[in-house]
């Protein structure tokens, strides 16, 4: 379910590369510049990733974001791009939400709105919040459980408020029997039955079975308060109404963007957010290596998008502008994925055969080394998502980083192919570093006597080409190269749609191995119903062991990004809750 | 500067007061005074020469790769900083042993890359201009001569094909082309779609000329004199049009080919061209945009490459052109 998330954000990177390349011969000219060092020093490389750097509380001043890249939209309900979700949190607040703390411990959820996590009753199908006092909305009036019903009731209206992640609606409402605010008929448009307000500071939600990730979904923004009166519907996303820190003061699509603060927010009632910057604005541009040069001028703090500066830059961030660098992980995955529809991989050891003839260092020098590409992966569960273990290495891909080409041997054999086979990689035709991967990959087959034929696809395809099981085997996709990153880091986020037999679907599949396996299946349910996130984790672990068993995944990196901090920047750190992006709510200025 | 001039007159005087004496009075073919003209022409005959260095290195291709290359989809990952995926060496890690250097992230041999680059544009360049020409020559020939109602839905079908969007009709097509077709599979039926559709929609400005030469020259006395002798319409259509439109058609076949190049070459670099690890210029290019600060010569050699190929056909195609009809204005 990330893929829109993933690959619209991807591909929308893709594209702008090329125009700005060729915009940009203009811009080449620059270089160096003076590099506002000013009074602030940068705190050093990686300062930032798991830990606080620059730690204050001074308030005041503006934070200026740059980006490439706009949201696709800023309406709470509707945004999916995950540098849009870690912003959202200036402008709406959410029942519960993440920990502004580094690293792993963000993931863990707080209380936001409500004054505690929910009461679970019930088996796990009832949650109940009790909404704090004096919360308000930007023109002072009160914010109410009602205000937070009809924002979740948006989601259903999905001809009017599409593309965000639907989850709540598929939990709570899994027949689809509510019509969405629009269409109620109801006079208070309150019409969803399985969300109750008997008073202003209550709310309950009641499930149709239980589902162990519930909080996780409600401190998406998708989860956010909405007021009926000032739900302006399609338009909402232009100037939503802020219950958050700051406010919308202006916004032009696509070109800049300005918050200031919301007198009617009171830090009292919210110890999430920290509210520094006095202003923040927003602006975007359309070359990406313009704006990294900008960034290293210190014209502009940090990256919207955070999609990593670019290979122009990246010698001379992490040549003289080291300090100002971080590295975090991502929490995507890179890897290649078996299709067992299609002969020979249908034979687990002919899978086998591809993870142990593949040459992993040269895969990750492809995906741009360990640092611009991320560390090689020995299993498909990245560290950020409970239950991983990045010990475990069933194909010792850690010691043989360049491939075992005798073990390969003798899979073939016991696969009945001792002289290897021949078979299709499907790779994004708009992703130069995919076929970077794809022909890696090619090259280390070969020594084993698998010869590959590449076919590049449209990229902006994706759903209706790897994603339709059909075409994959009329096509004989027997490798397929993806990528992919979590809506919300737990193992249910990460690995359900990607190895849950349930999870298959005609087209927009991303079980691209269509994995059938009753005893993975079984798990997740046993995950789902478990309401203790560490229980829960060990189950994950276990499906994550039994996905390398069958060798379906041949996982390249846990990937890495190398972001820009500028050096007046204060309180940052990295947050697996957001991608490893920084916690945007917790950012100051000197 | 009047010396010169003198010189070239004198010159010129002098070989033709040499020619008449030796060997008489000889008349002499058209394609023979063509000829004369283009050897007199120093610029078309670099370019000729160029053409020709050109053909050579696609042919020979495997010949050169093994004595001054390596295999061109080999990886070199040792030449390449891991950190950044830029070659270690200086000027994209040009060396004695890697001619043009070593391409970013797995450290191919760019000079093999490029001289198996070649074969593909070259192949693909001469191919679709072949089959542009004769359908081109066949379609303007029945336009020309027929006239009425055949020359109409001829010229209909062209006008639709000139206006036809064709880069985006050849993107979307090779996405929907199976893997393997009649036989063929991988590179193989990409480059045939790339002959089959670039050729198909050149063939009608080969048409309009024809059509054109075939209008005026179906009423030359000749033809008329043929026509009156029982000729039949074969005939007069093969044997007494065609040889008469060769030189327009060799002319403009001459200057397609070079359209064609960088037609291939774009959509190499759109990513609908030849599949991976096949090299083509065009996809070398693509790939050079990510690191065009950090790389720029991987950038420039496919970009030389194509430059010196399209402008070498050009001038040996502007050299034909005025060879065969120098009353033509430029």
């Amino acid at each position: 379910m990330t893929s829109p998330r993933s690959s619209r954000r991807r591909l929308a990177a893709g594209t702008a590369v090329v125009v700005v390349a060729l915009l940009s011969t203009a811009a080449c000219g620059g270089g160096g510049g003076g590099k506002s060092d000013g009074n602030a020093k940068a705190p050093g490389f990686n300062a930032a990733v798991n830990k606080v750097a620059n730690a204050s509380d001074k308030k005041g001043g503006t934070l200026k974001f740059i980006g490439t890249q706009d949201a696709d939209s800023w309406d709470p309900q509707r945004g999916y791009y995950g540098f849009m979700w870690d912003f959202a949190r200036y402008y709406t607040r959410q029942l519960v939400s993440f920990t502004p703390e580094p690293g792993l411990a963000s993931t863990t959820l707080k209380p936001d709105l409500a004054t505690g996590l929910a009461k679970v009753e019930d088996g796990g199908k009832t949650y109940t919040y009790t909404l704090k006092d004096g919360l308000k909305w930007e023109d002072g009036s009160p914010l109410t459980s009602k205000d937070v019903k009809y924002g979740i009731e948006r989601i259903w209206a999905q001809d009017v408020i599409s593309g965000g992640p639907i989850y709540l609606q598929q939990v709570l409402d899994p027949k689809g029997e509510y019509k969405g605010p629009y269409k109620d008929t109801s006079a208070d448009k309150l019409g969803l039955k399985s969300i109750e307000t008997p008073d202003d500071k209550t709310i309950v939600f009641r499930l149709p079975k239980p589902n162990s990730d519930f909080e996780q979904m409600l401190a998406m923004p998708s989860g956010s308060p909405v007021p009926a009166a000032k739900d302006t519907a399609a338009k909402y996303g232009l100037k939503p109404f802020s219950s958050g820190p700051y406010k919308f003061q202006s916004y032009t699509p696509n070109k800049s963007m300005v918050l200031v603060r919301n007198t009617n927010w009171s830090a009292s009632t919210d110890d999430l957010r920290k509210a520094l910057p006095d202003k923040i604005t927003v602006t975007l541009t359309t070359n990406a290596d313009d704006m990294d040069k900008r960034l290293i001028n210190g014209d502009y703090d940090l990256d919207l998008n955070a999609t990593g500066v670019g290979q122009a830059a990246r010698a001379e961030v992490l040549g003289k502008n080291k300090a100002n660098a971080d590295n975090p992980d991502t929490g995507f995955i890179r890897y290649a994925v078996f299709p067992t529809t299609v002969k020979p991989m249908d034979n687990i050891h002919c899978r086998k055969a591809v993870i142990l003839a593949a040459d992993h260092k040269s895969l990750q020098t492809a995906r741009g080394g360990p640092q611009a590409g991320g560390a090689i992966a020995p299993n498909m569960l990245p560290l950020g998502i409970k239950g991983a273990d990045g010990k475990y290495d069933p194909y010792n891909v850690l010691k043989d980083t360049t491939g075992n080409v005798e073990e390969a041997k003798k899979e073939l054999k016991a696969c009945g192919q001792p002289d290897g086979f021949k078979t299709t990689i499907a790779v994004r035709n708009n992703k130069p570093i995919e076929i970077a991967t794809a022909e890696s990959l090619q090259e280390s087959l070969k020594k084993v006597g698998i010869t590959t034929e590449l076919d590049e696809f449209d990229g902006a395809q994706t759903s209706g080409i790897i994603g339709a099981p059909k075409t994959v085997k009329s096509k004989g996709y027997g490798i397929i190269i993806m990528g992919w990153g979590a809506d919300f880091p737990s193992g249910q986020g990460f690995l359900q749609p990607l190895v849950d037999s349930r999870f298959i679907l005609e087209s927009g599949n991303n079980n691209f191995a269509e994995i059938k396996d009753k005893a993975i299946d079984g798990l997740f349910d046993q995950a789902l119903t478990q309401t203790d996130a560490n229980a829960a984790a060990e189950v994950y672990k276990q499906i994550n062991q039994k996905v390398s068993e069958g060798a379906y995944y041949l996982p390249f990196t846990f990937e890495k990004n190398i972001i820009w901090r500028s050096s007046r920047l204060t309180n940052v750190y990295t947050a697996d809750a957001y991608n490893g992006r920084y916690d945007y709510a917790s950012l100051g200025v000197q | 500067m009047t010396a010169p001039l003198h010189d070239t007159a004198e010159t010129t005087v002098a070989d033709v007061a040499a020619d008449i004496p030796a060997k008489a009075i000889e008349g002499r073919s058209p394609g023979r005074i063509a000829w004369m003209r283009l050897k007199r022409d120093k610029v078309a005959l670099a370019g000729g020469v160029i053409v020709v260095f050109l053909i050579l290195v696609a042919i020979f291709a495997p010949l050169i790769v093994s004595a001054l290359g390596h295999p061109p989809n080999d990886f070199h990952e040792d030449k390449i900083d891991p950190l950044f995926g830029t070659p270690t060496g200086k000027w994209g890690g040009i060396s004695g042993d890697y001619l043009f250097g070593v391409e970013p992230v797995n450290g191919r041999d760019v000079f093999s890359r490029i001289v198996y680059g070649t074969r593909i544009s070259l192949l693909v360049a001469f191919l679709s201009a072949i089959v542009a020409v004769v359908l081109g020559t066949f379609f303007g020939i029945m336009a020309g001569y027929f006239g009425g109602w055949v020359d109409a839905a001829i010229g209909r079908v062209m006008d639709v094909l000139l206006a036809f969007p064709q880069l985006l009709f050849i993107m979307s097509l090779v996405s929907v082309m199976p893997n393997s077709l009649l036989g063929f599979s991988g590179t193989g039926v990409r480059m045939g779609v790339l002959v089959v559709v670039i050729g198909f929609f050149g063939w009608p400005y080969v048409g309009r000329i024809v059509r054109g030469q075939t209008l005026s020259l179906r009423e030359r006395e000749y033809v008329d004199a043929a026509r009156s002798l029982g000729a039949g319409r074969g005939y007069i259509l093969f044997r007494e049009l065609l040889p008469n439109l060769v030189a327009p058609i060799t002319v403009y076949a001459t200057l397609m080919i070079p359209t064609n190049i960088l037609t291939e070459a774009a959509l190499s670099f759109l990513g609908v061209g030849v599949k991976p690890p096949t090299s083509s210029w065009g996809q070398m290019l693509f790939k050079a945009l990510s690191f065009y600060e950090t790389d720029p010569i991987f950038m420039l050699i496919p970009g030389l490459a194509i430059f010196v190929t399209v402008l070498a056909f050009n001038l040996f195609g502007d050299g034909v052109r005025d060879a065969l009809d120098p009353k033509g204005s430029r």
